[in-house]
């Protein structure tokens, strides 16, 4: 028998079985459909996280007190000393560095905002005008500190904070006071929806000191550093490291960490779960092949009489074991092929509907669930094909 | 031409060893027309399948055309079944899902012939065997007589050397029967040979010789 004749003639025993090899191709349509699906969810996760995290900025160094490596706590706690505060003293260090290329000194608090008749508790940030520039922020009206005048009170608001306060004028160059101290509004921030769970839209930024004062604090939350290159980064983070190391009497007392080492950080681990759901959907693969196993058991024994028949007009086991193989080759090719195209159908739902998640199944996960469905397809097929080619061709013929 | 020397085939049923085949010596000479009868149990669908392959014997060497084929492969074994023998049952043992046609063609499927000449083959066939008009039925729009017609045409296609039938009309009316024997002897009128398995005196009769077994031994040899 031909190859072209043996895969036809199983295509005709698929056809004729209709419901039994439609619900088959289910299973293992089911099955590809979850690994493509899943790892568009898994996989349009991590990029989305990646984006996010990349949109803060660029070349992205934060320093921030304390020591906090892996190996343990800020080593003079031990001997009860407290990590030695950042300063603007320090922040100004750094932005001499060459390899720096701009720096944002960062305070953090909440205070309450009120204007005329309104007043609402908002957060925060105090620092210098490169602040809007580092995080990639943008000014939809007005400036900050245009003109190095860093002890002015002047204020940004967020976009939602300006329409909100002042819904009929323009903000620029209304009166807004934070906590009674008085600040002359002189930037809008354009609106830009939640990063990394900030609301930009409901923020307000006020030079470094007035926030030092308004907190009545000499100590800076976090200090953000642009390094002049992606190539400048680690070099950057050894001179920050060095640099206040001698601010601070040789003490390490501080921590640098890298947007990019977090970003290779979020990349990996949420790579991992992307692999963890492949795998599981893959479960359901293997599951779908002892479902083939099974329908091919019972497909021998339904048409024993029909394989004793074919041997006695002359066709050898190895024949018979290959239709039986063709059958099972149909029935999870079909399944690997449709369950490809419904995956990706999934998986353009999923960006129908959130349109932020680039939900695209990975290459590698479409080709994975495809060889897995027609792998365990094929394994499955080898114990009933085996099964039929042995029938003893009298015995075969003799049962009902 | 088929040889048998000492054929036995033993069956064990439990602590039983049944002798359905009890050294049978045989000869048939290519284009004979033979009956095998006997009652129930005594061997007759055994011989049968000896002598096509389908069953291999305990002991006893089996020549066919002059070649021992005791011992060929299955592989062998099944080419000789597809191109010197052509079965045909009592149950006719068609393919449900297959149109009447496409039940035909199998053997030429097995053989690994090209499409159009199966298809030209399978055509003439069915004119041959009055059953053009049913080429498109399945086994199961047809009757019984038009069933076993279309296992004859099957059992035929590859023009075998011999036709080995076991009970073919044992499901089927008389009148019906008569006609399918007809057909069969038609067959061996072209120079097959024909070895029928009945219970029917009558039809046997028709045979040019007849074999009577019992236990599993041939006791009469008839020729007439
Ligand atoms: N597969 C088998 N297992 C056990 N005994 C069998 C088997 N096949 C046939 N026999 C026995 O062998 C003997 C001959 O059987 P068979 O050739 O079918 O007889 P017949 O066709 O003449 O009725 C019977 O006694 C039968 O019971
Ligand atoms: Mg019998």
């Amino acid at each position: 028998m031909t190859l072209a004749d043996t895969f036809f003639l199983s295509f005709k025993t698929v056809v004729s079985y209709r419901l039994r090899s439609v619900l088959i191709i289910l299973a293992m349509t089911l099955g590809v459909a979850a690994v493509v699906v899943l790892t568009a969810l898994g996989d349009g996760a991590r990029k989305y996280v990646v984006n996010q995290f990349s949109s803060i900025g660029t070349n992205l160094l934060v320093v921030m007190p304390g020591r906090a490596e892996t190996t343990g706590a800020f080593p003079g706690a031990v001997l009860g000393q407290t990590p030695r505060d950042l300063t603007l003293k320090d922040a100004q260090l750094l932005g001499r560095l060459p390899q720096v290329r701009r720096y944002a000194p960062l305070n953090v608090g909440e205070a309450e905002l009120s204007a005329s008749n309104r007043l609402r508790e908002v957060t925060v940030l105090g620092s210098n005008e490169e602040l809007i520039p580092i995080r990639h922020m943008k000014l939809a009206q007005g400036g900050f500190l245009k003109h190095g005048a860093d002890y002015s009170a002047q204020i940004v608001l967020g976009s939602k904070l300006a329409s909100e306060f002042f819904p009929l004028t323009s903000a620029i160059g209304q009166r807004i006071r934070l906590n009674e101290r008085r600040f002359l509004v002189s930037g809008v921030l354009a609106p830009q929806g939640k990063t990394m769970g900030h609301n930009t839209d409901e923020i307000v930024i006020i030079p470094v000191e007035q926030a030092q004062s308004l907190f009545n604090t000499t100590s800076l939350f976090r200090i953000l550093v642009e390094a002049k290159s992606h190539d400048a980064i680690e070099p950057a983070k050894e001179a920050i490291l060095e640099t206040l190391k001698q601010s601070h009497d040789g003490e390490e007392d501080i921590t640098v960490i890298t947007q990019d080492a977090i970003l290779a950080t979020f990349d990996r681990i949420l790579h991992a779960l992307t692999l963890a759901v492949a795998g599981i959907a893959a479960i359901s693969l293997i599951v779908a092949g002892i479902l083939v196993m099974n329908v091919m058991l019972v497909a021998v024994n339904q048409r024993t009489s029909e394989i004793g028949l074919l041997k006695a007009i002359g066709a050898p086991a190895a024949d018979i074991r290959f239709l039986f193989f063709a059958e099972a080759m149909w029935l999870s090719t079909a399944g690997a092929a449709f369950g490809f195209l419904v995956g990706q159908l999934g998986s353009l739902m999923l960006r129908l509907a959130y349109p932020d998640l680039p939900a695209w199944a990975p290459a590698w996960a479409s080709i994975a669930g495809i060889t897995v469905a027609l792998l365990t397809g094929i394994l499955a097929s080898i114990l009933p094909a085996n099964k039929a080619a042995r029938l003893d061709a009298v015995q075969a013929l003799s049962k009902k | 031409m088929i040889e048998l020397t000492g054929i036995t085939r033993i069956f064990h049923m439990g602590e039983q060893s049944i002798y359905a085949l009890d050294h049978i010596d045989l000869e048939i000479q290519n284009g004979e027309y033979v009956a095998i009868m006997g009652p129930s149990g005594s061997g007759k669908s055994t011989l049968l399948n000896v002598i096509g392959l389908l069953d291999k014997p305990d002991d006893g060497s089996y020549r066919l055309d002059g070649k021992t084929v005791t011992d060929l492969s299955e592989a062998e074994q099944a080419q000789i079944r597809r191109e010197k023998i052509g079965f045909v049952f009592q149950s006719f043992h068609l393919v449900p899902r297959l149109t009447a046609a496409e039940n035909i063609e199998l053997p030429l499927i097995l053989s690994g012939l090209a499409a159009a000449e199966r298809k030209q083959r399978v055509n003439d066939t069915l004119r041959a065997f009055d059953l053009s008009d049913r080429a498109a039925h399945r086994p199961s729009e047809l009757s019984g007589g038009q069933r076993q017609r279309v296992a004859i045409a099957r059992a035929t296609i590859m023009q075998p050397t011999a036709i080995l039938a076991d009970e073919p009309t044992g499901n089927l009316d008389h009148q019906i029967g008569v006609e399918v024997i007809a057909l069969l002897e038609n067959l061996h009128q072209t120079g097959t040979t024909l070895i029928v398995v009945t219970h029917d005196r009558e039809l046997g009769d028709r045979a040019h010789r007849q074999l009577m077994l019992r236990d599993g031994k041939i006791m009469t040899d008839k020729k007439t």
